[in-house]
C-alpha cells in the first residue's frame, strides 16, 4: 500500500546551469558583502524569489495492497517525477509518503547494464541494481533468462546483442523483481510490437499476483486493461482519481478542450466557391467528449445550419486521413433518411456513427449540406471543415490494438477453427 | 544554500522477501500497520548513513568487481599492469632521484624505500581521481534506481585496492633479492592498508560529492594531487625535510601512513607520532568528507 501526502516537488529555474563552477562560487563569495548590504536595504533578490517549477504540486493520494493504479497526463505533467520521488531517487520539497512494502522501480530498461559485460554478468549486475539479492538473483536466473530467450548467448557480452535481445534481457531481470510495490514508467514503449505485447502479458501476471503497480504510460489500451484505477496529473496537480474509462476521458476532453471541439462555419476558408453560406457552426463530439473520441465509440456530427429556404437537409460529412486521402463518406441521400420530412429553414442535422471504425489518429472532415429537393448539387460544401481526434481505446478487451500499417481503418471479425479430417480417396 | 533537508524513517530493518510478504499480508488485514518506509520532504538530518551502506553491501562488492572486471576486460597484458606501472615508476625513481641525485632513503635501498611509498601514493592517486568522475559517470545510474550513493565511489576505492593487492606482490621477490627479514612488523600492514583506504575515502568522497556541483573539481583535482604528491615523502625520507617544516608535513596523512608501512617493511621501528597524527586527521576528514556528501547528496539526481 503506498499513501502520498501533501508531495511537492519545486525545481529552480534560471539560466545558470544547475552546476557551477568553483570560479563562479568564488566570484559569489567575493561578491557577498555586496549582496549582504543590498538585503539590508530590502533590494535584493532572494533565494526564494528565484523563478520555480512546481512539477508537483500538494498532490495527495492513497493506494491499495494489490491495486494496480495507472498515472496519465501530458508530458511534463510530473508523472516521472512522481515516480523519482516514490523511488527515492530525488526528494519532494514537502509532503509525506509512506511506503508499506519494498518497493521496485522499472523507470527504465538495462539500468546498469554494461556492454562489456557479458549476459550473465548483467543479469546478476542489474538484479543487484534493482535490488535484488545474490542469492534471489541465482534462483530466478534460469527463468530470466528463459523469459528474454537469450539461452545460447548468455555469455557473449552484450554489446554483441541485438537490440531486441538486449531489451529482453534487461526488462526479463525487472519482471522479475519480487517487490511488494512495483512503479513503472512508460517502458512498455520500447521495443518492438512483439516484445511489447509480452511485456503487457507480463505486466498482467505480475497484476494478477497481488502487487501494489504504479503504472504510467501514454498507452491508454494497457491502463484501461490493466488498471483497477487512474491518476490524472496535469501541470503537477493531481486532476482526478478514479475508474480507467472515466480517467481516460477527462484526460482526452480536456486535451480537446484546448483545441476546441465546436467550429464556426459561417466565414469558413474551406468554402467551395459556389456554396451558399448555410452551415453555421458545426460540433462533433462522442461521449462527452468534444472534438474527438475513442476508437470504436459512438461519434456525432452535428451541424447547425439555416437556409434562405425551407429545405429537406442532405448531410454527407467525408472522413480524410491528415494528409487528405479519403477514407469513407457517409451521406444520408443514400440512405433516403430524412427524405419524407418536413422541410425546415433552420435548425440541427446530426449524423451519427455508432461505432467509429477510424484508427487512433488525427482526420479531416468534408461538409456537404443539401437538399433532397434537388439531386443534382449540394448547397453547401466545406472542405477540412473541422478535425477529429480518434483516441486508443481497449477495442477488444485485450489491450492490444490492430497495426498502423494495416491501415486507417479497423474492422469486426471473427474467427473460427476446425479440424478437417484426412480426405477420402 | 536551498538544500531541503531529506529524511528516511526505517521502521524495520531492510527485510527478507518472506518477512515483507507477512508484513503485506498483515497490512492488507490492519491499515495502523507501520509503514516500511516513510519519506519526508522538510528538514531532517539522515546521519552518515553507514548502516545502509552495510546492508548494501553486496552492491557495494558487486560494483567494485564491475570496475576491476571493465579495467581489464579487453587489455593484452589485463592485470599485470597493475604491476608493470608501480614497477617501472620504481626503476625510473630509483635510477633517477636514487643514483643520479643522490637522495637518501634512510640507509634502506632506494628501490624498496621509493616502491612502498609508490605503491601508497597510486592507490591514493587512483582513488581519489576515480572518485571525484564515479558519480557524474554513472549518472545513468543515480537517476533512475535507488541506493545509498556512497557505494559508488566506495567501488572505485575497492577497485583501487585491488590494484593495490596486485601491485603489492612485487614487494616480496623484491624483499628477497634485497635480503630484508620478515619480521612481525609486517603483521601492521593491513592496519595501515585500513588507514590508507580511510583517507583516501575522505578525500575522495569529499571530491566526489562536490564535482557533482561544480564540475571544475575534476580540472583542479589533478593539480591538487600533484602538489600534494611532492608534500609527501614518498621519493624522499621524512628525515630530508628540515626539522622545523616537519610538523607541516605530519599533518599530511599519507606522511605517518607511508612512513609506518616502510617501517613494516623495513622492520624499523614505528613512527608512533605521526601515526598518531594521521589517524586523527584521516578519521577526521572521513568523517568531514561523508557529512559533505550526505548533505549533498540529496541533490545529486537533480544535479546530475
Amino acid at each position: 500500500m503506498v499513501r502520498v501526502e501533501g508531495v511537492t516537488k519545486r525545481y529552480r529555474l534560471g539560466e545558470r546551469e544547475p552546476y557551477f563552477t568553483l570560479r563562479e562560487a568564488l566570484m559569489r563569495a567575493l561578491a557577498a558583502p555586496a549582496r549582504w548590504s543590498r538585503a539590508r536595504r530590502g533590494t535584493a533578490r532572494r533565494a526564494a524569489d528565484a523563478p520555480y517549477l512546481l512539477a508537483l504540486d500538494d498532490v495527495s493520494f492513497a493506494v491499495d495492497a494489490g491495486a494496480v493504479v495507472g498515472i496519465i497526463g501530458r508530458n511534463g505533467a510530473g508523472k516521472s517525477t512522481l515516480l523519482k520521488i516514490l523511488s527515492r531517487i530525488t526528494e519532494p520539497t514537502a509532503g509525506q509518503i509512506d511506503l508499506y512494502g519494498r518497493v521496485g522501480s522499472l523507470l527504465e530498461i538495462g539500468t546498469g547494464f554494461h556492454p562489456e559485460l557479458t549476459g550473465r554478468d548483467n543479469v546478476f549486475l542489474s538484479g543487484a541494481i534493482l535490488g535484488m539479492r545474490r542469492a534471489e538473483i541465482a534462483r530466478k536466473f534460469d527463468a530470466i533468462v528463459a523469459f528474454a530467450e537469450v539461452e545460447k548467448f548468455i555469455d557473449t557480452p552484450v554489446k554483441r546483442y541485438s537490440s531486441g535481445m538486449y531489451v529482453r534481457l534487461a526488462f526479463a531481470v525487472a519482471a522479475h523483481l519480487e517487490t511488494e510495490i512495483l512503479l513503472v514508467d512508460e517502458v512498455l514503449a520500447v521495443g518492438d510490437a512483439a516484445f511489447q505485447k509480452r511485456c503487457l502479458g507480463k505486466m498482467g501476471e505480475v497484476a494478477r499476483t497481488g502487487r501494489t503497480v504504479l503504472f504510467v504510460s501514454h498507452n491508454m489500451a494497457a491502463i484501461e486493461s490493466l488498471c483497477q484505477s487512474c491518476i490524472l496529473l496535469r501541470g503537477g496537480r493531481l486532476q482526478g482519481i478514479g475508474p480507467p474509462s472515466e480517467i481516460i476521458t477527462r484526460y482526452m476532453t480536456e486535451e480537446l478542450l484546448e483545441r476546441g471541439g465546436g467550429a464556426e462555419m459561417s466565414n469558413h476558408p474551406g468554402r467551395r466557391r459556389g456554396s451558399i453560406v448555410m452551415l453555421r457552426s458545426v460540433r462533433v463530439w462522442s461521449d462527452g467528449v468534444e472534438g474527438g473520441g475513442r476508437m470504436g465509440a459512438r461519434l456525432v456530427v452535428e451541424a447547425n445550419f439555416a437556409a434562405p429556404r425551407p429545405i429537406r437537409p442532405t448531410f454527407a460529412v467525408t472522413i480524410k486521413s491528415a494528409n487528405g486521402a479519403p477514407i469513407f463518406g457517409v451521406s444520408n441521400r443514400w440512405t433516403r433518411q430524412g427524405a419524407e420530412a418536413e422541410p425546415l429553414r433552420g435548425g440541427l442535422i446530426a449524423c451519427e456513427f455508432p461505432r467509429l471504425p477510424l484508427m487512433p489518429g488525427t482526420y479531416l472532415l468534408d461538409l456537404y449540406l443539401g437538399d433532397f429537393g434537388d439531386p443534382t448539387r449540394d448547397l453547401d460544401v466545406i472542405l477540412d471543415a473541422v478535425t477529429l481526434e480518434v483516441f486508443p481505446s481497449d477495442i477488444y478487451g485485450t489491450g492490444m490494438l490492430p497495426r498502423p500499417i494495416d491501415g486507417p481503418v479497423f474492422c469486426d471479425a471473427t474467427w473460427r477453427v476446425q479440424e478437417v479430417g484426412d480426405s477420402d480417396a | 544554500m536551498d538544500a531541503e533537508e531529506f529524511a528516511i524513517d526505517s521502521a524495520v530493518d531492510r527485510p527478507t522477501a518472506e518477512a515483507a510478504a507477512d508484513a503485506l499480508q498483515d497490512s492488507v488485514a490492519d491499515r495502523a500497520e507501520r509503514p516500511l518506509l516513510t519519506i519526508r520532504g522538510g528538514r531532517r538530518w539522515t546521519g552518515l548513513g553507514f548502516v545502509e551502506l552495510w546492508k548494501y553491501r553486496d552492491l557495494l562488492l558487486l560494483l567494485t568487481w564491475r570496475e576491476i572486471k571493465i579495467r581489464y576486460k579487453q587489455t593484452v597484458l589485463g592485470i599485470v599492469w597493475a604491476v608493470i606501472q608501480p614497477l617501472l615508476t620504481m626503476v625510473i625513481f630509483t635510477l633517477l632521484f636514487g643514483k643520479l641525485a643522490r637522495l637518501p632513503s634512510d640507509g634502506a635501498p632506494y628501490a624498496i624505500f621509493s616502491y612502498v611509498g609508490l605503491l601508497a601514493w597510486n592507490f591514493f592517486n587512483t582513488a581519489v581521481a576515480g572518485s571525484s568522475t564515479s558519480l557524474v559517470g554513472n549518472s545513468n545510474l543515480i537517476t533512475k534506481v535507488y541506493f545509498p550513493r556512497l557505494v559508488i565511489p566506495g567501488a572505485t576505492v575497492g577497485a583501487a585496492l585491488f590494484d593495490l593487492a596486485i601491485a603489492a606482490t612485487l614487494l616480496l621477490p623484491m624483499m628477497l633479492f634485497y635480503q630484508m627479514t620478515f619480521s612481525l612488523r609486517l603483521l601492521m600492514l593491513p592496519i595501515f592498508t585500513l588507514l590508507l583506504t580511510i583517507v583516501a575515502s575522505g578525500v575522495g568522497l569529499w571530491a566526489a560529492a562536490l564535482n557533482v556541483k561544480y564540475r571544475d573539481v575534476r580540472y583542479a583535482l589533478p593539480f591538487l594531487l600533484q602538489v600534494w604528491m611532492f608534500v609527501t615523502p614518498i621519493i624522499y625520507p621524512i628525515s630530508f625535510v628540515p626539522a622545523r617544516w616537519r610538523w607541516l608535513i605530519a599533518l599530511n596523512p599519507l606522511t605517518g601512513i607511508i612512513a609506518n608501512l616502510r617501517a613494516s617493511v623495513l622492520d624499523r621501528s614505528f613512527d608512533w607520532r605521526n601515526l598518531f597524527i594521521s589517524t586523527l586527521v584521516a578519521v577526521s576528514l572521513l568523517i568531514y568528507s561523508t557529512y559533505i556528501f550526505r548533505r549533498l547528496e540529496r541533490e545529486f539526481a537533480d544535479l546530475i
